[in-house]
């Protein structure tokens, strides 16, 4: 079956496309609201983004395929990023990378059988005087310790 | 405490509301501004000794003055907030802790270089702080300072968020103008510069977050006021990152040229469990290595190109004696070869082969030889394409390299990592 945005999504769409100076100044975020929406941003997806916006289906994949944010396999409900990046490291990131695989037996790229989880390590998050950082979905967690992580990985559902 | 000018309100409660902003004389420049003329404006930043907070720290009075004139296009100021570069962290807090202060600063930029149209291209994953400059950009909306006649004038105005989706390179002006306009953020050519050929094809200036944060103060206290808090040439504060074993590490809003080691001995509270210091990368990852012995000077743009560094995005990472200096600059060099958006063969190859040597050798597998295609590698990738961004994985190469060759050597020697690849 073809897909379809949400009323919702929709919405998204529409204000994205009054703020931005033209159409294709509005693919970036619709991509990310399909990504919302669908999860991984599939060659389907990219046919729905091209017919929405009325762009050249090349162009669309074109400029998701340039991106990382824009996850192109299966990603968990809770996407764990781990910065990698020196002072990260410095800080113990990879005690912290090692843990996590550990606790949720899971390696970086991977999802966890039942979806919950997935892993990825990641370049610079910008917060290295807070360091190490990571992401889950939208949400930022720095200072990490083995501790933090367990109380965070803990608490989500 | 010398002056807080950036930073004065980060601790303030409720610091990102329009109220709060209000209260402290906000928006109180922006109309000052708007009743002068462009060229006044313009002549108040140059007179403030500005310089680009991104990096390059070209004079920001200068960059607005190429502008066009009477050119009857529409003309665009894009911010630049795709903070991506290792040890910087100063953009995301100017934006969650004070939104108010970069949008004002925007409202007399554009005022400035005649711009109905400004977007803030904040990287991807910044989600809290598109938010929050989102919300602020609302409550300006809901008083007509954003709109059409802002403030009372004739000035229209158009401000909105635009996000990155993770690529490094964007954070170079003709990419962030090539993502914004929705494409593959691949950097473009120059001439034509953004102020003749810009976004959507129209004039445009591509200014830090940073820098432009600055703008009101510059309005409200003058040009002159600026400049004396820095350095010759070099004025205001500058938001200091310091990362890595330090006891305090975090931001610390300093004049320009600020003494680089009291900055981490004192304010940064020196080195973590009594370790020794062995190296600083004063300015981001970008910028060529200082030895331990050669942080004693003023941090500025001058100082440290004369130091043969660069002050860049003053995003400090300080590296311990007990740290693999190899090991360090392999974490920098996947790192570039990662980022490299593959357009030019120079970079797109020599990120990846510096990355595959020096990760040879600090596995223990290098030759001798290896060290010297290094450097014959970063002297073939320096000033040979598009982008700055294989000038910025070549350089802080040579300088490991060069400064710690004895370390390099030490590995191909051993056939190991001698700190087992500590850091």
């Amino acid at each position: 079956m073809a897909l379809e945005f949400s009323a919702e999504s929709e919405k998204r769409i529409n204000e994205a496309l009054d703020e931005y100076y033209n159409t294709q100044a509005a693919l970036i975020p619709v991509l990310y609201i399909a990504q919302d929406e669908f999860g991984p941003v599939t060659p389907e997806v990219m046919d729905l983004v091209a017919k929405r916006l009325e762009l050249p289906r090349m162009f669309v994949e074109a400029v998701a395929s340039f991106y990382t944010m824009y996850l192109k396999k299966p990603f968990g409900r809770h996407h764990i990023q781990v910065c990698r990046t020196l002072s990260c490291h410095m800080a113990g990131a990879q005690n912290i990378v090692a843990h996590i695989k550990k606790k949720l037996e899971l390696e970086a790229g991977g999802v966890t059988p039942d979806g919950k989880f997935s892993l990825e390590e990641v370049e610079c998050l910008a917060m290295c005087g807070s360091a190490p950082a990571m992401i889950i979905n939208k949400t930022n967690y720095e200072n990490l310790t083995i501790e933090k992580v367990d109380e965070i990985l803990d608490n989500l559902d | 405490m010398s002056e807080l000018v950036l930073s004065k309100r980060f601790n303030t409660p409720d610091s990102h509301l329009l109220s709060t902003y209000e209260a402290d004389g906000g928006y109180q420049a922006a109309r000052k501004a708007l009743d002068m003329t462009p060229e006044e404006v313009v002549e108040e930043v140059k007179k403030a000794n500005l310089r680009g907070r991104g990096g390059a720290g070209f004079p920001a009075g200068i960059k607005w003055s190429f502008m066009p004139k009477d050119d009857g296009k529409p003309h665009f100021l894009c911010v630049n907030a795709d903070e991506g570069e290792p040890g910087t962290f100063k953009d995301r807090s100017l934006m969650r802790f004070d939104p108010h202060q970069l949008l004002e600063g925007i409202i007399i930029g554009c005022h400035a270089i005649r711009a109905e149209y400004s977007y803030i291209y904040v990287r991807g994953e910044m989600w809290d702080e598109k938010e929050i400059l989102w919300n602020a950009i609302r409550e300006l909306r809901a008083k007509n300072y954003l709109g059409k006649g802002i403030f009372g004038t004739k000035n229209n105005l158009h401000i909105a968020v635009c996000t990155g989706a993770g690529a490094y390179v964007c954070g170079e002006e003709t990419a962030m103008i090539n993502s914004i306009e929705g494409k593959r953020g691949e950097p473009r050519l120059k001439p034509p510069f953004p102020a003749q050929v810009g976004a959507f094809g129209m004039p445009t200036t591509v200014n830090n977050v940073e820098t432009i944060s600055n703008i009101p103060h510059i309005l409200k206290n003058g040009g002159e006021w600026f400049a004396s808090l820095g350095v010759e040439k070099d004025g205001g504060t500058r938001m200091y990152g310091v990362s890595g074993p330090v006891k305090n590490p975090g931001l610390f809003e300093r004049p320009q040229g600020y003494n680089l080691k009291k900055l981490i001995f004192e304010d940064a509270g020196g080195m973590l469990d009594g370790r020794e210091l062995k190296a600083v990368i004063p300015g981001g990852s970008s910028c060529p290595v200082l030895k331990a012995d050669e942080i004693d000077i003023p941090h500025n743009y001058d100082s440290l190109r004369d130091a043969g560094s660069m002050a860049g995005s003053a995003g400090v990472i300080v590296l311990p004696e007990d740290a693999c200096a190899v090991k360090a600059m392999a974490n920098l060099a996947q790192f570039y070869a990662h980022e490299s958006c593959g357009q030019c063969t120079p970079c797109r190859e020599g990120t990846h082969w510096l990355n595959l040597l020096i990760q040879r050798i600090e596995a223990g597998q290098g030759k001798m030889e290896d060290i010297d295609q290094l450097l014959q590698t970063c002297k073939n990738m320096m000033g040979s394409t598009i982008c700055p961004l294989s000038d910025a994985a070549a350089m802080p190469m040579e300088a490991f390299v060069r400064k710690f060759r004895d370390e390099f050597e030490e590995h191909v020697r051993l056939g190991r990592c001698p700190r087992d690849g500590r850091l």
